[in-house]
């Protein structure tokens, strides 16, 4: 939160801020930017994470109790979603699962209180994009490698009169086409607006402070109440935005592999 | 909002890090440790299963060693009871056996004693009358003073016996 003449701005922590010039690619600046570095955090966490369950004991410590939960949770999700096919997916909708999880509860922690900037990947549209783009290009690869031509029927559900079938195709199409958009918008926003909120409340805890105690008995009390009901409900964001990610991204996939 | 404002100078490095670091995530975490985590859930599902069907296999066993146990037992029993059977009926005819014997036994005997008891009664009767002829022949000798012989006075004495 920059404060620039005592005015705190909820949208400084979106900001990407460069840490070391980095590189030029094709006309872009490849910098190392803040964004860079929780993205490395969150894999280097994720990492950590999963070598706590790599011990591969028989009769399971706590750890490794917690990896295989995360891993059976996904196993499950592609059996019930994919069925028996989806097993060969588990591994990318493991990683994306377990990417996007990490990145929103590490943008979430309160690393501020350490002096560090706390910065949520999975808050920017351009990170959501890249990974709605990755699952609807597997959802089209798969798709047409498996049933080549055959894979646009899936526009046409079954029993449709012949009749509707060009309004029907045209609206399936369209639905199809809203995927990856929807799929990274729902993502971004979530993200984006958990955060917006908390810093503007905590705006007001410290602008309400600053005018005068009984303000702050006033306002900047309820606002902090507020404060750790809608962090706690962030948290739960962060998880149900990972798991929706991954169970429409299986969703979409199950289209691809199993053509009605 | 930055994530927009910033978004043309920004793109190519935010596409190219998440790139790299999805790149890793991917192949590292994704392709490298979940298939053994899942191999590790697999192979313990595998053994759990595989001891739950060796303890059916030995619930099964062993309800079949108790089944025949039983049938065993049973079989025993019914012979033991036979056994029994058999050595009761023994002994009860050994014991009738010998209770006959002894029957036979004591019947001779008393036979023979009834025996003895009748003669030695006869005997006794036969002194009694030579005993009572003598004494009447000297009775009837005191008084009329005639001489009865032996013989007259043994047939009156009997006769006189008999009557009571």
């Amino acid at each position: 939160m920059a404060t620039e003449e005592g005015k705190i701005d909820p949208m400084y922590q979106f900001e990407v801020q460069t840490i070391f010039e980095g590189f030029s690619l094709g006309g872009q600046q490849i910098a190392l930017t803040n964004s860079a570095v929780w993205m490395m955090v969150s894999v280097i966490a994720l990492w950590a994470f999963m070598l706590g369950g790599m011990k591969r004991e028989l009769v399971p410590g706590r750890w490794q109790m917690m990896v295989e939960g995360f891993t059976g949770f996904i196993d499950n999700m592609m059996d019930a979603n994919i069925g028996p096919a989806g097993r060969k997916y588990a591994p990318y909708v493991f990683s994306l699962f377990m990417f996007i999880l990490f990145s929103n509860v590490l943008g979430l922690l309160p690393v501020g209180v350490l002096g560090l900037h706390p910065f949520t990947v999975t808050s920017h549209l351009t990170v959501t994009g890249v990974l709605a783009i990755l699952s609807f290009s597997i959802v089209l690869i798969v798709g047409f490698a498996k049933h080549k031509l055959h894979f646009f029927s899936l526009f046409i559900p079954d029993g449709t009169p012949l009749p509707m079938i060009p309004f029907i195709f045209i609206v399936e199409l369209l639905s199809f086409l809203v995927r990856p958009f929807s799929l990274a918008l729902r993502l971004f926003v979530a993200m984006t607006a958990g955060h917006i909120l908390l810093k503007v409340l905590a705006g007001f805890v410290i602008n309400s402070s600053n005018a005068g105690a009984g303000y702050g008995v006033l306002v900047g009390i309820p606002s902090f109440a507020l404060m750790i009901g809608i962090s706690a409900l962030e948290l739960l964001v962060a998880v149900v935005q990972a798991y929706v990610f991954a169970l429409l991204t299986s969703l979409y996939i199950n289209d691809a592999e199993n053509l009605h | 909002m930055p994530q927009i404002d910033q978004i043309a100078a920004t793109y190519g490095s935010q596409i190219f890090w998440l790139l790299l670091t999805f790149g890793i995530t991917f192949f590292v975490i994704g392709l490298g440790m979940f298939p053994k985590i899942q191999g590790t859930v697999d192979a313990r599902d595998k053994r759990i299963a595989d001891d739950l069907e060796a303890a059916r296999t030995a619930n099964v066993t062993a309800d079949e060693l108790e089944e025949s146990y039983r049938v065993k037992m049973e079989n025993d029993r019914s012979d033991a009871q036979a056994l029994v059977e058999a050595s009761k009926a023994k002994a009860n005819a050994a014991a009738e056996k010998r209770k006959a014997k002894s029957n036979a036994d004591i019947a001779a005997k008393v036979a023979a004693a009834e025996a003895d008891i009748k003669a030695r009664a006869g005997e006794a009767l036969k002194e009694i009358e030579t005993v009572s002829a003598e004494v009447a022949q000297d009775m009837v000798a005191k008084i009329s003073g005639a001489k009865v012989t032996k013989a007259a006075a043994l047939k009156e004495t009997k006769a006189a016996l008999k009557h009571g």
